[in-house]
């Protein structure tokens, strides 16, 4: 617990918050960029976001608890995330909770959350939605957590700050077989979480090809907000989490408050870089059919449990 | 006596005394007599756990007179203690529920006299020290359990079919278990456990893997493992709401008791060769894990789902078991004991969480007399407590911080997850795959949750009887709450039991203890790397709620909330049959893992009579069966009948036919053992 | 994959350069105050009154690459509750009288609605039939007008911009 490691969470939950809206306006800038249009520009989403708390907040009328606090216990989910995984620093005052497994579960209950508050709106397209989802973070999970443990096994530890430090390290393991199996695993995986194409369109106006969306349709204003912002800060934490397992150079390991500078930017650029590539690659997807999903997320937890015996058998 | 035995035998007299209430008192207060008596029972059970968990050196009494030919003796120790201390906790809970519970028709005199019955039965399994205590304490338990099992038979017709099963599947398990403890004990000089544990070390790998066989045939039927779950989905949802909490919270993990003291303790001393045992209890554990909980992902039954999610839970801990044994046999003692004890913790995380869901259950049956989710529905409104409890439950259950199963689930993972450097092929391959079918159990059981949750509680009522559902009285409120407030302390706090579980990790002999060093505030390995603070985490998620919640204070006050009708697109007001039912939810997942679950579809069209191209009616009717029962047992039951058939030839009904089998097959042994003697 | 990177560097830029902003003439509430506090983002919901779908097409091209007015801060959403502005098209039909109201309930303040076409405006070639009940202004407030038969993508993207400010 030192003065650089609360400041470096701090500051990581500071930037991820006002960075996650520029994020998403980036990759819509990109977007619509290459579809030849000229886009709304990078400040959009904050825009959206600074009308959207001006507005009347308005509660359904036989909708629960569950639906008021849906919102904000995503971000409070989001934020706990954000101030944990070691994206500047891997002094984190909040180390004991640094856990890779703790940290996919604090994102899963963040949309079981919203799930349920879809569920609770008693709607056909909120339980459409709320089930659409839960089925795609049930395949999800196996990738996930043989991805962690593929990454955990020459660490010898789940502990983010451990996996961070022993990649500083140890630099030419990124290149290895298990590496980069395992960042593609999580890749397809992490687009399967944060709703991008191929497996959900967050642009969509047609309610049967939706899955996020389709809870959140009855949220207004400030709720509206909440769960825009929660959905952009989810994306910014994934694609961090990725390039800090990936490519954690630039994190600052020792006390000093000087390297958390470098770090930011370090940090900035990696996850504007992955955004960037993202919305790129979108452009030449289209979505799948949601019974083609589990074809996709089967095939991503094929490659995480090849990651899995490459880190046995190229030892 | 020291402070366990002492408790013990109060718990037997607070049982006693429940029993003689039950039958002698008049009906108005037979219900709080005996709930009363009961709980004080289990709390008296959970304190000689406790004690028993605690203490050094195990408490021992020997009652020669009790039992003909082989009198009783009890010993507690560690190991037993825990398990002591589950059944207690959840006796407690169960009785205190039941006092207002039984008003349901229940206030039976045979009904309220098997409880207390059950209860000391329960408490005495872990508690016995030979093969002879241990197998009429298993027996009692399962009488009294068929008993309760059965008492709403005249009200409904699938009560007795489910007793049926009930009974036929935990006998053939006893049998089993009989088997495997006899031949073990035949090679010993008298059956005390310390006497088979003195001459495990001389039994041949054959006999020790008939032993280990049979009994693990007999435990995994009794904790419901596939492929001998079948009667798990069938009794739990026919049986009274309390006893089903009780017999999947506390019975079943005496399955894992069994599996525990004979694989760990008892043969424990067998020298080499039994890594094939601990392979199959994993494989068998992951088969369950993933076949229980995508079994209660699409059922729509809420007492057949909680009962499905049993089967997953029991079969995680198997895994942990399993893995546990496959690590000991590899010597890798630290690993072996992290890996039982995280087994152990979800014995009693899952005693926990399961008996408050099967209390809510309970709680709605009665409300609304229907276990059906795609009835229910809209219950937040005429049921708070209850909804807050069963989102409570339902948040343990499904293995999400700040949950109560996500502990347990944590150290298993951790302990698969450091298996795999430096061990042999077998293990690189089983411990992926393991953390594989955890994981997809961990999606799966979120999936059941939300469904359970979001479905039966929220939302507008499916149904008029849901639609009228008022709150359950003060003593089954306060049942659940004990049963939460046991939640929430074991998700907060894990560090409070980590100690005595290390101390049952010991007495087993599987590893080294204190494999998990629980301090108040976090979870530390020990000897591999790997740290955990529940309570940090959830504080964590409190301050962030809060800060959210002050910043939407003012940033976001221009206007003040409104409350509007849904968003119908305009067309009219939404009914309660166009919400999402339980059917609905599960569908996806339903075709998603259609190969494993093989829905059956029956369409039925009937045409107009004039002519074939107008639809009069069209019924539809899908049923997911349980695979294992339809693929395993008929074929088993079907070649039992024939067997039965083939033999009713012999029987003739000629007086010196019969006389001539007696005589001829008594010949036919005196000559086999002159010749073989 | 490789032919349509060719395409879309070949292709490049498609929007048409921003038109000068003209004002329009504001019908019904004042229209600076609302859009004030939406300060540079409208999200838009359109719902078809009963229209031709000439509006729409339209419209659909007002939102399509050429015109893009998603630059100037609008964006088509699919639930009122996530709107700011309402773009009704048609005159309003007697069965989508009471939806449009109900819509119009839906939208969380401060809402604007943009009459888009002279269907909207005063019926158009549809006045007196016996299938409408009246213009856009009888059922709901109405702050912009968009006239045209159909309005032109320039005309409906002046309107959008007089709610952006942008």
């Amino acid at each position: 617990m030192t003065a650089a490691g609360v400041l470096g969470a701090v500051l990581q939950v500071a930037i991820v918050v006002a960075g996650a809206p520029l994020l998403i306006g980036v990759m819509r800038q990109v977007r619509a960029r290459l579809e030849g249009r000229a886009g709304a520009g990078v400040g959009q989403p904050w825009r959206d976001l600074r009308k959207l708390a001006g507005k009347e907040p308005i509660t359904p009328r036989g909708t629960s608890e569950v639906f008021r606090a849906a919102p904000v216990l995503l971000v409070a989910t989001t934020l706990v995330v954000a101030a944990v995984v070691p994206f500047l620093t891997t002094r984190s005052p909040l180390d004991p909770v640094a856990d890779l497994v703790a940290v996919v579960a604090l994102l899963t209950l963040g949309t079981v959350v919203l799930a349920l508050a879809g569920l609770d709106t008693g709607t056909a397209f909120g339980g459409m939605g709320a089930s659409r989802e839960v089925t795609i973070v049930a395949l999800v999970e196996p990738t996930l957590l043989v991805a962690i443990f593929a990454l955990s096994v020459r660490v010898g530890s789940t502990n983010l700050g451990a996996i961070v430090t022993s990649t500083l390290r140890d630099p030419g393991r990124v290149i290895s077989p298990v590496s980069l199996l395992a960042a593609v695993a999580l890749l397809v995986a992490i687009v399967a979480e944060t709703g991008r194409l191929p497996v959900d369109n967050p642009a969509t106006h047609l309610e049967l090809t939706m899955v996020h969306e389709a809870m959140v349709l009855e949220y207004a204003g400030p709720d509206l907000a909440m769960v825009e912002l929660a959905s952009a800060m989810r994306l910014t934490v994934f694609l961090g989490l990725l390039a800090t397992l990936f490519a954690p150079w630039g994190i600052a390991s020792g006390a000093g408050v000087l390297a958390l500078l470098p770090a930011v930017l370090a940090f900035a650029g990696k996850v504007l870089l992955l955004g960037v590539a993202l919305a790129a690659g979108e452009v030449f997807l289209a979505k799948l059919r949601l019974f083609r999903v589990p074809e996709l997320l089967a095939g991503s937890f094929v490659l995480a449990l090849l990651a899995v015996a490459a880190s046995f058998f190229l030892t | 006596m020291s402070l366990a035995g002492t408790a013990l035998g109060l718990a037997m007299a607070a049982a006693a005394v429940a029993t003689l209430a039950a039958v002698g008192s008049p009906a108005r207060v037979r219900a709080a007599a005996v709930g009363a008596s009961t709980a004080i029972a289990g709390a008296a059970g959970l304190v000689a756990g406790v004690a028993a968990m605690a203490g050094g050196g195990a408490a021992a009494v020997e009652l020669p007179g009790l039992l003909p030919l082989s009198g009783v003796a009890f010993a507690l120790d560690p190991l037993g203690g825990l398990f002591l201390a589950v059944v207690g906790g959840v006796a407690v809970a169960a009785a205190v529920y039941g006092i207002g519970y039984a008003g349901h028709g229940l206030d039976g005199r045979a009904v309220q006299a098997s409880f207390p019955l059950f209860v000391a039965a329960m408490l005495l399994v872990p508690a016995a020290a030979t093969v002879g205590t241990f197998l009429v304490c298993w027996e009692l338990m399962a009488l009294t359990s068929l008993l309760l099992v059965v008492a709403e038979h005249r009200r409904r017709a699938e009560v007795a079919q489910a007793g049926v099963w009930y009974a036929v599947m935990s006998h053939l398990g006893f049998v089993a278990i009989l088997v495997g403890l006899l031949v073990f004990a035949g090679h010993a000089p008298d059956d005390a456990f310390g006497s088979l544990r003195a001459v495990a070390g001389q039994l041949s790998p054959a006999v020790g893997g008939v032993v280990f066989g049979a009994t693990l045939v007999g435990f995994a039927a009794k904790a419901g493992i596939v492929p001998l779950h079948a009667w798990l989905p069938r009794a739990h949802p026919e049986a009274p709401s309390h006893v089903s909490a009780a017999m999947s919270a506390a019975m079943v993990s005496l399955g894992v008791y069994g599996i525990v003291r004979v694989g760990f303790d008892l043969l424990g001393g067998l020298p080499g060769g039994q890594r094939w045992w601990w392979l199959l209890v994993m494989g068998l554990g992951a088969v369950s894990a993933v076949y229980g909980i995508l079994q209660a992902a699409v059922h729509t039954d809420l007492k057949r789902l909680l009962g499905y999610s049993t089967t997953e839970n029991m079969g995680l801990v198997l895994v942990g078991v399993g893995a546990a044994g496959t690590f000991a046999a590899a010597g890798r003692d630290v690993l072996a004991g992290l890996a039982l004890a995280a087994a152990l913790l979800h014995v009693i995380n899952h005693a926990a969480f399961k008996s408050l869901l099967f209390l809510a259950a309970g709680s709605v049956l009665r409300a609304t007399g229907s276990r059906d989710l795609d009835e229910l529905g809209g219950l937040r409104a005429g049921m708070p407590a209850t909804t807050a409890l069963f989102g409570l439950g339902a948040l343990a259950a499904s293995a999400l911080p700040p949950g109560t199963a996500f502990v347990s689930e944590w150290l298993l993972v951790q302990s698969l997850v450091h298996g795999l450097p430096a061990s042999g092929v077998a293990t690189a391959v089983t411990m992926p795959v393991a953390v594989a079918a955890v994981a997809l159990t961990a999606g799966l059981a979120v999936a059941t949750f939300v469904k359970a949750f979001g479905v039966g509680f929220l939302a507008k009522a499916r149904s008029p009887a849901a639609a009228k559902a008022r709150e359950s009285p003060a003593t089954m409120l306060a049942g659940m709450g004990a049963a939460a407030a046991a939640c929430v302390a074991l998700a907060l706090f894990p560090g409070v039991v980590l100690p005595s579980v290390g101390r049952a990790v010991a007495a087993s002999g599987a590893g080294s203890a204190d494999p998990v060093v629980g301090g108040a505030v976090s979870m530390r390995l020990v000897g591999v790397a790997g740290s955990l603070s529940p309570l940090l985490l959830a504080t964590a998620l409190l301050v962030a709620v809060v800060g959210v919640v002050a910043t939407l204070r003012l940033v976001a006050n221009r206007y003040a909330r409104r409350v509007a009708p849904l968003w119908d697109c305009g067309a009219g007001p939404l009914t309660a049959r166009m919400e999402y039912t339980a059917t609905s939810f599960a569908e996806p997942l339903l075709r998603v893992f259609d190969d494993v679950l093989q829905p059956e579809l029956d369409v039925d069209v009937t045409h107009h009579r004039e002519s074939r191209y107008l639809v009069e009616a069209v019924e539809y009717r899908r049923r997911v069966p349980d695979r294992v029962e339809r693929r395993l047992y008929r074929p088993v039951l079907a070649a039992a009948r024939w067997w039965g058939e083939a033999g009713r030839r012999l029987a003739t009904g000629s007086v010196h036919r019969y006389l001539g089998y007696g005589f001829y097959s008594v010949t036919a042994l005196l000559i086999v053992l002159a010749v073989t003697r | 994959m490789v032919r349509l990177w060719q395409r879309i560097r070949r292709i490049g830029r498609v929007a048409e350069p921003a038109p000068e902003r003209v004002s329009l003439e504001a019908g019904g509430a004042p229209l600076t105050k609302a859009a004030a506090g939406l300060a540079g983002s409208v999200q838009v919901r359109h719902v078809d009154a009963g229209s031709c779908n000439g509006c729409e097409i339209e419209i659909g091209s007002a939102f399509g690459p050429v015109y893009d007015v998603e630059r100037y801060g609008a964006r088509l959403v699919a639930s009122p509750r996530h709107a700011d502005a309402l773009l009704v098209t048609g005159p309003v039909t007697r069965n989508m009288a009471e939806p449009l109201r109900r819509t119009y309930d839906a939208v969380p303040s401060p809402k604007l609605v943009v009459a888009v076409g002279d269907c909207a405006r005063n019926c158009g070639v549809f006045a007196g039939a016996y299938a409408v009940v009246g213009a856009v202004g009888d059922v709901v407030p109405v702050s912009v007008e968009v006239p045209g038969c159909p309005p032109r993508p320039e005309a409906i993207v002046a309107a959008v911009r007089e709610l952006t400010g942008r």
